[in-house]
């Protein structure tokens, strides 16, 4: 085993493949963790900005669409992350190794 | 503070998971309630059908891989629907709704911070955690470190959060099924202490995530009826409904604004990074990971309860606005002093009956009940493979014991752990718990999850560093507790804390971080050097699966 770990990790097929799903995964994280940051640093420092109605005259503020979205926002990413990976890594990880154990 | 905001900021903390403070706060004297009959007949039938599960599940379960892991036979998406389950508990169903009800929009910040932990649990831990571990979260961290440090490490802090969950829970689940079912407090937890113990042992990890699914099918139906209806009362408005809600309730138009509930920039991260850490260092869930069979499957099933527990949250914000609006202005529902009839964590119950009537407030009882049971089940199956598999099979046998040996001390730590739970219930009957699920989610924040992260993404994380690190995580965490204002003021009555902020997540993790990675640069040992080259195996098995438990059965 230690040895096919040795070859499947010195693969620059594998690597390439590595290195997107990290760049990926990395970009996802930040986008999910700002989104949450941005809304939690929102109540803390300008809440009147939540708490303006979205027109006048009516009594559904900012915050509702907003924070609604940032949990819609959350549930999208996660569908991205799991369409590119079933579409994409996962297929190309297992041409990588299937290549390897064919070495065998 | 005023005890209503103080009561929030406790509440914050445990919304996502268990029923802890939120249930248990609303103790106090509680008034029996007369016998429940359609209830009480719902949640029997409720528990012969879990108790059939259990039946089917014991002849099921042979080795150890049965016990913990289901076999890996749970398909992503029935995972994906234990896991919501075990985040949709009673203190999200009771407890968020209560505190929408009282509080109006705040209630939605508990919802947003709920979600926000999950798409990073599966960012960054879910498929490599799914191959490397097998049972328990410590398999992954002490994949390539020393087994015996890093195992008690973990194990401890498993058991301190879970432990600390299992009392909350039992005092919540106590005074509910008082106010819900007529039943003695003390009956209550024994019914509760007693089934779950019954479907860890016989049921282990099959009986646990089929019972947890049921419920989960069972609230996610009860409470979209609830919202469809309410949403019914409203011509399906959002507008007209908050405007009704803005109506009855005393704070007017600022219900719909943020009320204050985090004070300062620095409370708002630390609570901010207690939900979204919190979340991904629950052992109780980290555990469901290894159900599946392969890491695709632990992908998938983070999507399907991300999108329930999205869900479940958005229906929380119309079934909270919904109380507001339809049970805040009768007086059938209120005391004498104007507050909910049994406090706020009733919202959601008293609502069930304005809009379907006496059965459906049963169908909704039931449910919470259930929903408890579930919870804790896994919560101990959780602690007990953290004594079996981590300490006595790993740490103290050098994996020396046999399967039937380790399922069979994994019974008894369910046992024991059941009646801790049911006696630590008991003995905190109406008290304030929720430094206990402050404690249980700054653990989970500050060292199960930056452990986590470290020993899958940096080279250079050594044992000693982890070891170091995570024990000053603990005790920074433990410390922030109880000279922070929860205990110090809240519990002990001092005048003001040593420690000024209410959630210590944030000091911990930082505190966590900063030791481990120090601890680990300046360790030159032999160990550390074999720890440090051992990484690309391990990186290559996380990633492509290759040598994961299970995936040779494919």
């Amino acid at each position: 085993m230690d040895q096919l770990y040795t070859r499947i990790l010195a693969d620059t097929d594998f690597q390439r493949l590595q290195r997107r799903r990290e760049r990926l995964c990395l970009w996802l994280s930040l986008a999910v963790f700002s989104a949450f940051l941005g809304f939690i640093l929102l109540i803390a420092y300008a809440p009147g900005a939540l708490a303006t109605p979205l027109a006048p005259g009516m009594v559904t503020t900012r915050g509702v669409p907003l924070g609604s979205s940032v949990i819609l926002f959350g549930f999208a990413l996660t569908g991205l992350f799991v369409w590119r990976s079933n579409r994409e890594f996962d297929i190309e990880m297992a041409r990588i190794l299937a290549r390897h154990a064919a070495q065998d | 503070m005023s005890s209503r905001s103080s009561r929030g900021l406790a509440l914050a903390c445990l919304c996502p998971t268990p029923a802890a403070f939120a249930l248990g706060e609303a103790a106090g004297p509680v008034a029996r309630v007369p016998l429940n009959v359609p209830a009480i007949t719902m949640f029997l039938v409720f528990v012969a059908v879990t108790l059939g599960i259990t039946a089917w599940a014991a002849r099921r379960t042979r080795t150890t891989a049965d016990y913990y892991a289901a076999g890996g036979s749970i398909t992503g998406t029935q995972n994906g629907v234990a896991i919501a389950g075990d985040f949709m508990s009673a203190a999200s169903f009771l407890g968020v709704t209560g505190l929408i009800y009282s509080g109006g929009f705040d209630g939605l910040i508990w919802g947003v911070g709920g979600l926000a932990g999950w798409p990073l649990l599966l960012f960054l831990l879910s498929e490599r955690l799914r191959n490397l571990g097998r049972y328990t979260f410590a398999d992954a961290v002490g994949f390539r470190l020393a087994a015996g440090p890093m195992r008690t490490l973990a194990a401890c802090s498993t058991l301190i959060v879970i432990s600390l969950y299992l009392v909350g829970q039992m005092v919540g689940a106590g005074t509910l099924i008082q106010l819900l079912f007529g039943l003695p407090y003390w009956g209550a937890v024994v019914t509760v202490g007693g089934l779950m113990v019954l479907y860890v042992t016989f049921g282990g990890m099959i009986a646990t995530t089929w019972v947890q699914i049921t419920k989960a099918v069972l609230l996610l139906f009860g409470s979209t009826v609830l919202g469809l209806l309410v949403m019914n009362e409203f011509g399906f408005s959002f507008e007209r409904l908050f405007k009704a809600a803005v109506a009855v309730h005393p704070k007017g138009p600022a219900v719909m604004a943020p009320g204050g509930i985090v004070s300062d920039p620095l409370s708002a991260l630390s609570l901010g990074a207690a939900l979204m850490f919190g979340t991904a260092g629950l052992p109780h869930i980290l555990m469901r990971f290894f159900t599946v069979p392969d890491a695709r499957a632990a992908r998938h099933s983070v999507f399907v309860a991300t999108a329930l527990i999205g869900y479940f949250y958005l229906l929380i914000v119309v079934l909270g606005f919904g109380a507001i609006a339809l049970v805040g202005g009768r007086p059938e529902f209120l005391t004498t002093a104007g507050k909910l009839i049994g406090g706020d964590n009733m919202a959601a119950i008293h609502l069930s009956k304005v809009v379907a009537g006496d059965l459906f407030l049963g169908f909704v009882s039931a449910v919470a009940f259930a929903t408890i049971l579930a919870v804790v089940s896994g919560l101990t199956l959780s602690g007990a493979s953290a004594i079996a598999h981590d300490l006595y099979a790993n740490v103290w046998r050098r994996e020396r014991a046999t399967e039937q040996e380790v399922v069979g001390i994994s019974r008894v730590a369910a046992v024991a752990l059941g009646l801790l739970a049911v006696v630590l219930g008991i003995a905190f009957e109406g008290q304030n718990v929720a430094y206990m699920v402050l404690l249980a989610f700054a653990v989970a924040a500050a060292v199960n999850f930056p452990l986590l992260v470290l020993a899958l993404y940096w080279r250079g994380l050594t044992t000693r560093g982890a070891v170091v690190g995570g024990t000053v995580g603990l005790l920074t965490a433990i410390a922030c507790v109880v000279f922070g204002p929860t205990v110090w003021v809240d519990l002990l009555h001092h005048a003001s804390a040593p420690f000024p902020y209410r959630y210590p997540a944030l000091f911990a993790l930082v505190a966590c971080v900063t030791v481990t990675v120090l601890v680990s640069l300046t360790d030159r040992s032999e160990r550390a050097r074999r720890e440090a080259s051992a990484y690309d195996a391990q990186y290559v098995r996380a990633v492509t699966g290759l040598g994961a438990s299970g995936a040779s059965e494919h």
